[in-house]
């Protein structure tokens, strides 16, 4: 069972090799030449007025809300779609009672404006 | 130690991160060239020879592991470093299971051509296309460059926003071939379909041409779900950043967005993830939709059965294996151009209409699209033949 993932690992452990060595052999050999003006973070060629730690626009938070909804929602769809052969239209039917929450929680999130940039 | 896996692993790795994502990059630069009229990169040599600029890509990866290691004051000096990591580490590992063969018999053991033959494989593809979007994420918030977080933060809202688009728009095509195993859907597409079948459900296959009711169709999923080609094809695009759906790039906005502090090879990581990601999308399109390695019209036991006689089992298998490896390769370069072209030819979107674009018009239309498909297979069990 746990054999077949044996695949994933000796990918994983590959491409850890490959980004870390790159990003090693890139710490060492290149030059260091450092001062104040280089290291400051780019801002047009200005000093830094603005600290980005800082709040920014509430609709990213609102995407991401909705992400969580509609992920776990359509997480319920995968099962349901390999499967559906077997749940015929018994199936169907209790994954169209499934959606209509979902759709219409979506026309409430249009209608509310939660969707608007 | 299964040294087979070993095998299997390092040879996908070696085709498509040494051998196909530098020529991608080269690909890019010199197809943009062709597009707007102008000769493109040629000037890299080596002892004189430029090869077409075929040498840009290595020399590239010497300058940028060369170039000073800059970290911003300010920065979060681990972050800063695992951020590129994470973004490359999450695109390679996604070729792990796509399906590059079908199933081979050598004598009595049996040699299947995809590094880990999982069973949910999609959805580790979903996974993992997720973790990349931390990379993006914490490049943008570790940098202290507020270039940097306003990137950042655009691109977890449209990276998370398509990843539901992402899911749910192949949903169809786990219902038409009623798995998320990749391997068993390339093997599904091995076949062919009567284009006209369905039409049984009416009666009127009668009434048709004669020619007209026989044409048959590779079982390729671009036929089965053209819908779900185009918008699964559209949201894979846009969870990558590629332009047309580069915002979080933005250049021209926003300087370089989420990699606006990143040099060196820090910076060369990003890039690189981001041409893996064309061949991980290409090899996903192709094992999805175009039928993974399979030949049309060519099914697997025809193949070896008319090659056996003359050549012996084990040939003979080897023989189909080359070809399948071969059309395999040539479909997912025939992708990795087709996204070439679209990069090219695509205006950048406006953050607004990229955002409309997944909610309000490829969300429904995948839901709708998953109960027609459910409907139309329903209706031909129950009253096709």
């Amino acid at each position: 069972m746990l054999a077949e993932y044996s695949g994933v690992l000796i990918t994983l452990v590959v491409a850890l090799i490959i980004a870390g060595a790159l990003l090693t052999i890139h710490v060492f050999v290149g030059p260091k030449r450092r001062f104040q003006e280089k290291l400051e973070p780019f801002e047009c060629g200005e000093r830094q007025i603005v600290s980005p730690r800082q709040r920014f626009a509430v609709k990213f938070y609102l995407v991401a809300i909705l992400f969580v909804v509609f992920d776990v929602e359509a997480l319920f769809f995968y099962p349901w779609g390999a499967l559906f052969g077997e749940l015929g239209w018994h199936g169907y039917w209790a994954m169209v009672v499934f959606t209509i929450p979902l759709v219409v929680g979506l026309l409430y999130e249009w209608m509310k404006g939660a969707l608007e940039w | 130690m299964p040294w087979d896996v070993v095998a299997k692993s390092l040879f996908i790795l070696v085709v498509a991160v040494a051998a196909l994502a530098p020529v991608v990059t080269w690909v890019e630069r010199k197809q943009s060239a062709v597009m707007q009229d102008r000769i493109g990169a040629n000037r890299a040599d080596l002892f004189g020879i430029r090869l077409l600029g075929l040498l840009h890509p290595a020399a590239d990866v010497l300058k940028l592991i060369f170039k000073e290691d800059v970290v911003p004051i300010g920065a979060n000096r681990v972050m800063h470093l695992v951020a590129p990591l994470i973004a490359a580490v999450a695109a390679i590992i996604s070729f792990a299971v796509i399906p590059y063969g079908a199933t081979y018999q050598f004598g009595d053991s049996t040699v299947n051509l995809v590094a880990a033959d999982i069973d949910w494989g999609l959805l580790y593809i979903f996974a993992v296309g997720s973790l990349a979007a931390y990379g993006t994420i914490l490049a943008g918030w570790a940098s202290n460059s507020n270039w940097s977080l306003l990137g950042g933060i655009r691109a977890s809202a449209q990276m998370i926003s398509y990843e539901v688009t992402m899911g749910l728009s192949v949903v169809g095509v786990f219902m038409v071939f009623g798995t998320l195993k990749l391997t068993d859907m390339a093997f599904a597409q091995d076949a062919t379909f009567r284009l006209l079948g369905f039409l049984e459900v009416f009666g009127v296959v009668d009434h048709l041409p004669r020619w007209l009711a026989w044409i048959q169709l590779p079982m390729w999923g671009v036929f089965l779900q053209p819908l779900g080609f185009i918008m699964f094809l559209t949201a894979i695009m846009a969870e990558n950043k590629r332009p047309p759906f580069d915002i979080p790039e933005g250049e021209s906005e926003i300087v370089a967005g989420y990699h606006t502090e990143y040099s060196g090879m820090r910076f060369g990581l990003f890039f690189m993830a981001e041409f893996i990601e064309v061949i991980v999308i290409a090899g996903l399109m192709t094992a999805i939709f175009l039928g993974g390695w399979s030949i049309p019209y060519l099914p697997q036991e025809r193949i070896i059965g008319a090659l056996e006689p003359l050549f012996g089992s084990g040939m003979a298998n080897l023989l189909c294996m080359v070809a399948h490896v071969s059309t395999f390769l040539l479909k997912v370069v025939f992708m990795i151009w087709f996204q070439m072209v679209l990069r090219w030819t695509q205006p950048r979107f406006r953050y607004d209409q990229m955002m409309d674009l997944c909610w309000k018009i490829l969300l429904p239309l995948s839901i709708a699209n998953a109960f027609v498909t459910g409907t139309i297979i329903l209706l031909v069990r129950s009253y096709g033949s």
